[in-house]
C-alpha cells in the first residue's frame, strides 16, 4: 500500500482540492495503486466508474474530455457512457470551475433562515453571477440543493470543506479565511 | 460537552454521545460499551439475530418505515450467490439531517449496526453509500472504518466467529434519487441512479444482480441496541406499531433547531412548542411539515398528535423521514412550497414521463403565481398535474413533488389565492 490508504476508504476521498492540476497525470504512481484498490472492491468493472471518476476529479479537479476517454478505456466502457453517467451526477464538474468552488445550499431549511442573501453576499463580494468564475480564476458560486444540515444554516460547502451556521455578515470573513 | 439544545424529555439511545468527541474513536466507544452487542450477536445464529429485531418492531427509519427484520428474513438462506448489505447513508430529503449526526458523532454506533446485520443476513461484504457532499462526515466515517479492520471487527474470522465481512464506503456524487434503494443500487452499479421497477425486489435481485438488503443509517445504528437488551426493552418506548425512538431533525423557523430522540409516542405539538421552543419571539407558526419535504404540509391546529407512523398518518400526514420543517409568518407559504417543488424537479432522474415532465409544470406554475401573473385556472391546473403524477411512477419521487403542492392547496388555500387574485402574500414581514 504505497499510500497507505486502506482499500476499504479508497472509493470515497472527497474529491475538491485547493491545488488543481488539470494535466496531472491520471492513474499513474499513487493513483495506479488507488485504482487497483478500487477494483478490488467491486464485482465487475462497471460498478467502479464512480469511485474512478471521483478520483479523477481529484486529481485533475475536473472531469475533461479526455478523461473521460481515459476512464472508458480503463473500464472498458464507451466514453458515452461514462459521459452519460457523469453529467448525471451533480458533483462531476464538466466545466472547470475556479479554485475555490462556493456551494451554497438553498434548500428549504436554509431558503427559510437567509440563504438567499448569504448567495448575494457571495457573489458581490466575489463579483461574479451564479456558476461563473471570477476574473481571477479563484471563486465559483453554485447554488446546490438540501446540503443535510438544516440544522444549521445557511449551510456552506467551500471545495472539501463544510461551513455551518453561515449567515450574510459572515462572508466576507469566509472569504478572507481561505487565502 | 452537550449536543446544542439537548432536552430532559428525550430518550437518548442512538443521540446519547452525540457532542461527545471522545465517543467518535473505536477505544472511546468501547469504553462506553461499544461492540459488546456484537459479540453477543456471534454468539447467536444468524436467524435468531433476525428474530429478535423482528419482534422488537423496529421499522425503517429512512421514510417508508417497513419492519426491518422482516425485510431482512427475505434474504435467500442457501448461500448459492453472494448477499450484500447497501447501508443508506445518502440523507438528502430537505429537511432531515439526522444521519449526518449519527455518523459524525457516533460512527461506530452505525458500523456495529451494519456488522450485526451482514451477519444476519449472511452477507459477506456490505457497502456504505455516503453522500458525496458530506465532505467532513466522510473523513469520520473512513477513519472509523479502518478502525474495524484494525480491531478485527471487520475483515477475516470477526473476533474468532468464522465469519469474514467486508465493508467498503462508497462515495455518492450528487443525486437525491441515489437515495430511493434501487436508484441507490444501480448507483452503486456505475450507472446513473435510476430507480427499478419492483418487483424483483433487493432481496431477490439488488446490488450486482444479487440478493441485497438496504437499510437506513438510523435504522441500523438501532440495532446494537435491540440486540444487546433485547426486543421487549426496545418495546418500552413508542407504540404497539411503531416501537422505540427515533431522531426528528427540526429546522426552519424554530428557536432550538436541532436533532431530537423521542419515544415514538412523544406529542408532536410538544416537539415542536416544548422541546424546539416553537417559533423566534413575536412570530405564530403557519404550518409543519413532520418529515421531510416529501410530506403533507400540516397545519397547526392538525399537529396534537403523537409522532408514530400511524399518529402522523391519522392527523393527516406522515412521519417519512423525521426532517421537521416549521414555517412562520413571515415566510411566504408559497415560495416555500415552490422551492420544494424545484427540488424535485432538479432531481427527477428523467425516466417516467410523468415525473420528468409533470416536476417541471408544476414549478413554472407556481413560479407564474408567485411573481403575480397567476391565473384563476391555475389551482385546478395545479391539482391536475398534481393527480397525474401521483402513483404512476417507477419511483415515488413524482409523488413526493406533488404532495407540498396539493397538501398546500387543501390546507392553506387562502395563499394560493391571495397571489392570484389581488397579487398580495399573506406572509406578515
Amino acid at each position: 500500500m504505497s499510500d497507505g490508504l486502506h482499500p476499504a476508504v479508497v472509493s470515497a476521498q472527497p474529491s475538491q482540492r485547493d491545488e488543481k492540476n488539470p494535466d496531472a497525470p491520471l492513474f499513474e504512481g499513487e493513483y495506479q495503486d488507488r485504482l487497483e484498490k478500487i477494483l478490488s472492491r467491486y464485482p465487475f468493472k462497471r460498478a467502479a466508474l464512480l469511485p474512478v471518476l471521483n478520483m479523477a476529479q481529484q486529481v485533475r479537479g475536473w472531469i475533461s474530455p479526455d478523461t473521460i476517454k481515459r476512464v472508458a478505456e480503463i473500464l472498458e466502457l464507451s466514453p458515452a457512457y461514462v459521459r452519460s453517467v457523469a453529467s448525471f451526477y451533480t458533483m462531476f464538474q464538466l466545466r472547470p470551475a475556479g479554485k475555490y468552488l462556493i456551494q451554497v445550499c438553498t434548500g428549504i431549511g436554509c431558503d427559510l433562515c437567509g440563504a438567499e442573501d448569504v448567495v448575494e453576499g457571495l457573489l458581490k463580494a466575489t463579483g461574479t453571477r451564479i456558476g461563473e468564475t471570477s476574473a481571477d480564476g479563484k471563486y465559483t458560486v453554485v447554488e446546490v440543493e438540501c446540503l443535510a444540515g438544516c440544522g444549521f444554516p445557511t449551510m456552506v460547502q467551500i471545495n472539501d470543506r463544510m461551513y455551518e451556521n453561515v449567515k450574510a455578515e459572515d462572508v466576507e470573513g469566509l472569504l478572507k479565511e481561505l487565502d | 460537552m452537550a449536543y446544542p439544545h439537548a432536552h430532559p424529555r428525550e430518550v437518548r439511545l442512538l443521540s446519547k454521545y452525540f457532542g461527545d468527541e471522545d465517543a467518535i474513536g473505536i477505544e472511546g466507544w468501547a469504553e462506553r460499551g461499544g461492540y459488546v452487542a456484537l459479540e453477543k450477536a456471534l454468539e447467536m445464529g444468524p436467524d435468531e439475530v433476525t428474530e429478535v429485531v423482528k419482534e422488537s418492531g423496529l421499522r425503517g427509519r429512512g421514510g417508508a418505515g417497513f419492519p426491518a427484520g422482516l425485510k431482512w428474513s427475505f434474504m435467500p438462506k442457501d448461500g448459492k450467490r453472494p448477499n450484500y448489505l447497501a447501508c443508506n447513508a445518502d440523507e438528502s430529503e430537505p429537511g432531515t439531517f439526522k444521519d449526518r449526526e449519527i455518523m459524525r458523532w457516533t460512527p461506530h454506533q452505525m458500523i456495529e449496526g451494519i456488522i450485526i446485520c451482514s451477519y444476519a443476513i449472511r452477507a459477506q461484504h456490505a457497502y456504505i453509500y455516503i453522500r458525496g457532499e458530506m465532505v467532513d462526515v466522510v473523513r469520520v466515517v473512513n477513519d472509523a472504518v479502518v478502525e474495524a479492520y484494525r480491531k478485527g471487527y471487520l475483515g477475516e474470522n470477526i473476533l474468532g466467529s468464522g465469519y469474514d465481512l467486508e465493508l467498503t464506503v462508497h462515495l455518492g456524487a450528487g443525486a437525491y434519487i441515489a437515495g430511493e434503494e434501487t436508484g441507490l443500487l444501480s448507483s452503486l452499479e456505475g450507472r446513473r441512479a435510476e430507480p427499478k421497477v419492483k418487483p424483483p425486489f433487493p432481496a431477490q435481485r439488488g446490488a450486482f444482480g444479487m440478493p441485497t438488503t438496504v437499510n437506513n443509517v438510523e435504522t441500523l445504528a438501532a440495532v446494537p441496541h435491540i440486540v444487546e437488551n433485547g426486543a421487549d426493552w426496545y418495546r418500552q418506548w413508542g407504540t404497539e406499531k411503531s416501537p422505540g425512538t427515533k431522531l426528528f431533525s427540526c429546522c426552519g423557523h424554530l428557536q432550538r433547531p436541532g436533532n431530537y430522540e423521542v419515544s415514538l409516542d412523544f406529542n408532536l405539538k410538544e416537539l415542536v412548542y416544548d422541546l424546539c421552543g416553537g417559533p423566534p419571539e413575536g412570530r405564530q407558526l403557519r404550518a409543519v411539515i413532520p418529515g421531510g419535504s416529501s410530506v403533507p404540509l400540516m397545519t397547526v391546529d392538525e399537529i396534537d398528535c403523537d409522532v408514530s407512523y400511524e399518529g402522523i398518518e391519522a392527523a393527516g400526514s406522515l412521519q417519512g423521514s423525521g426532517g421537521l420543517i416549521a414555517i412562520d409568518d413571515s415566510a411566504c407559504l408559497l415560495r416555500s412550497i415552490r422551492k420544494m417543488v424545484d427540488f424535485y424537479a432538479h432531481e427527477s432522474c428523467g425516466q417516467c414521463t410523468n415525473c420528468r415532465e409533470g416536476t417541471v409544470w408544476l414549478a413554472n406554475i407556481l413560479r407564474r403565481i408567485e411573481r403575480g401573473d397567476g391565473r384563476e385556472e391555475d389551482l385546478p391546473l395545479l391539482l391536475d398535474v398534481g393527480a397525474n403524477m401521483a402513483g404512476r411512477t417507477i419511483c415515488p419521487l413524482s409523488d413526493s413533488a406533488a404532495v407540498p403542492v396539493v397538501s398546500g392547496i387543501q390546507k392553506f388555500e387562502e395563499e394560493f389565492v391571495a397571489h392570484i387574485k389581488d397579487g398580495t402574500c399573506t406572509a406578515v414581514r
